[in-house]
């Protein structure tokens, strides 16, 4: 129970007439096409500055967590395809490793380097995403048709191999559902040759823009130091200079055999974070050029139990997601379920710091801020 | 000094946006290089890919025969409770009881097209089907049977 003094310490809701009297509060959401989904954000503006951000969460919550918890390991997975959902595959990669590493599972190789080159096929479809709709956040349409133009071709990829286009649940503890599409190698080859070619495109329409560059250019900052201290990852903290990639600091599957770099910028702003990305795609396509000629033959799925049961313990795997670090942590009592699930969602943690990095700036501001946050709704709330 | 910095900011500006309208211009002019799909006036020619998880069917041969014992292999598998299957015992030749399929329901409308089923299936009694056209105007049209009508288990199917 709270006492009531605790109740009068709670920050409660912002009055709107504290300070000069001037303040003026609005509501950015839940239906609003510049949030990308269900996000409530309560800002206090002062004019034009915004004195304070408050985003309001739970709008498509879907207990996820809770959900898991009676679904045997085999099942749950695919449930937390709709959490990013368009880093679906990573995230089941991502669930599918924590089981693995329970079962003592070896994964095959080729499996290992299938799912690394579809990990990296999404990263680009969702950064593809991101930029279509961080440019259109900035009034700019016509990108948004470039990206999915591109974006369309991976899904065709996707849907030959795994069978969906958007919720795959191709990654199965022991490996990959089912072996890749004949003609999967042909197809990713010729995408990339597209792909390199287009993406100069992006450039010329875009990063150098002047009128997008002056929009981000030195807004939104975030230093290093606070981009630590609110667990912000992926681009958001390398655009801070934050080394932070889970692909480099600790490998997992094939990643510790492809020469790759982390993209790190200093700046800490929004054209920062934009740029990360945008080289973030020049480096998944090298990472898959690396793996799409040497798939190694064999099977691509481990021989497992019917029922699988994790032993009691505590087990916890991480992946890097196209929005930051994805953490999963199953506490398990021997039995064919999990006792509890529970996620680290990046999205949740980079949205924490928006309040911090718009406090002070225009009200304009806060939707170049919040598109190169790359916010996933569904990721947040779970 | 400050006149030359306005000029050439100007001449910057319109550079990198007459670059951007160059692109767009070129796509203007190429109409060809525009991938655009007429749904749904290409439906004779559209074909989903093989592996399209569209719903989950059950293939008969031309006896009307199929392949499902009856098991629940499926239905434990599908993390929604989307298959319900009633079982029932037919008398076999030798006056044995065996057990045997009476109906596959399929709810449509609970199924996520996770494949976890059909995976499941010891004898691949079903598959996964291409067909995506699934709106109907009642919820409970969605409640499918998929065996059909007077079928019955294949021989030889254990
Ligand atoms: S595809 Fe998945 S949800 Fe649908 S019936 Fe099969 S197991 Fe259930
Ligand atoms: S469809 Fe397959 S798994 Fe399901 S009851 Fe029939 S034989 Fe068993």
């Amino acid at each position: 129970m709270y006492t009531e003094t605790q109740i009068v310490e709670r920050p409660a809701v912002i009055d709107p007439f504290e300070g000069d009297g001037e303040n003026l509060v609005i509501n950015i959401g839940p239906q609003h096409p510049a949030t990308h989904g269900v996000l409530h954000l309560v800002v206090t503006l002062n004019g034009e500055t915004i004195k304070k951000v408050e985003p309001h969460l739970g709008y498509i919550h879907r207990s996820i967590e809770k959900m898991c918890e009676s679904l045997s390991y085999r099942q749950f997975i695919y449930v937390t395809s709709r959490m990013d959902y368009l880093s679906a595959h990573i995230n089941n990669h991502a669930c599918a490793m924590t089981v693995e590493k329970g079962m003592q599972i070896e994964v095959p190789a080729r499996a290992q380097y299938i799912r690394v080159i579809m990990d990296e096929l999404t990263r680009i479809a969702s950064h593809e995403l991101w930029w279509g709709a961080m440019a259109m956040d900035l009034g700019a349409f016509t990108p948004f048709f470039y990206a999915f133009r591109e974006r369309e071709t991976i899904n065709d990829i996707m849907e030959q191999t795994c069978g969906a286009r958007l919720t795959m649940n191709y990654m199965v503890p022991g490996g990959v559902m089912a072996d890749l599409h004949p003609t999967f190698q042909q197809k990713v080859k010729d995408f990339i040759t597209l792909f390199k070619s287009n993406i100069d495109e992006y450039d010329e329409l875009v990063t150098g823009n002047i009128i997008f560059q002056s929009r981000t250019k030195g807004v939104g900052y975030l230093s290093k130091e606070d981009a630590i201290s609110y667990g912000c990852t992926g681009p958001v903290g390398r655009g801070s200079g934050v080394s932070c990639d889970i692909r480099k600091i600790y490998p997992y599957e094939v990643y510790n055999q492809v020469q790759f770099d982390e993209m790190l910028e200093t700046g800490g702003d929004s054209f920062s974070r934009y740029q990360v990305r945008v080289k973030e795609l020049r480096e998944s396509i090298k990472i898959i050029e690396q793996l799409i000629d040497n798939v190694p033959a064999g099977d691509y799925l481990a021989k497992t139990k019917a029922v699988l049961k994790l032993p009691k313990g505590e087990f916890y795997t991480r992946v890097e997601t196209a929005r930051g670090e994805l953490g999963v942590y199953i506490v398990s009592e021997g039995g064919t379920t999990p006792y509890r699930i529970k996620f680290r969602s990046p999205g949740f943690s980079n949205l924490s710091a928006l309040d911090h990095m718009v406090r002070g700036s225009k009200i304009g501001d806060l939707m170049a801020t919040m598109g190169t946050l790359d916010l996933v709704i569904p990721d947040i709330d779970r | 000094m400050f006149i030359k910095e306005y000029l050439s900011d100007i001449y910057k500006a319109t550079k990198s946006l007459l670059t951007g309208m160059k692109r767009t211009g070129y796509y203007f002019v190429h109409p060809k290089e525009i991938i655009t799909e007429q749904y749904p006036d290409n439906r004779d020619t559209l074909k989903m890919a093989d592996r399209f998880r569209g719903e989950v069917i059950m293939p008969h041969d031309e006896n009307n025969e199929h392949a499902c014992t009856g098991c629940t292999a499926c239905e434990l598998a599908c993390p929604n409770a989307t298959i319900k299957i009633i079982t029932k015992f037919d008398v076999t030749p030798e006056g044995k009881k065996k057990k045997a399929l009476d109906t596959f329901v399929y709810h449509l409308e609970l199924c996520t097209m996770c494949n976890l089923c059909v995976q499941a299936c010891p004898t691949d009694a079903i598959k996964m089907g291409q067909n995506f056209e699934h709106s109907v105007y009642d919820r409970s049209m969605l409640l499918k049977k998929l065996n059909r009508p007077g079928s019955k288990i294949r021989e030889g199917v254990e």
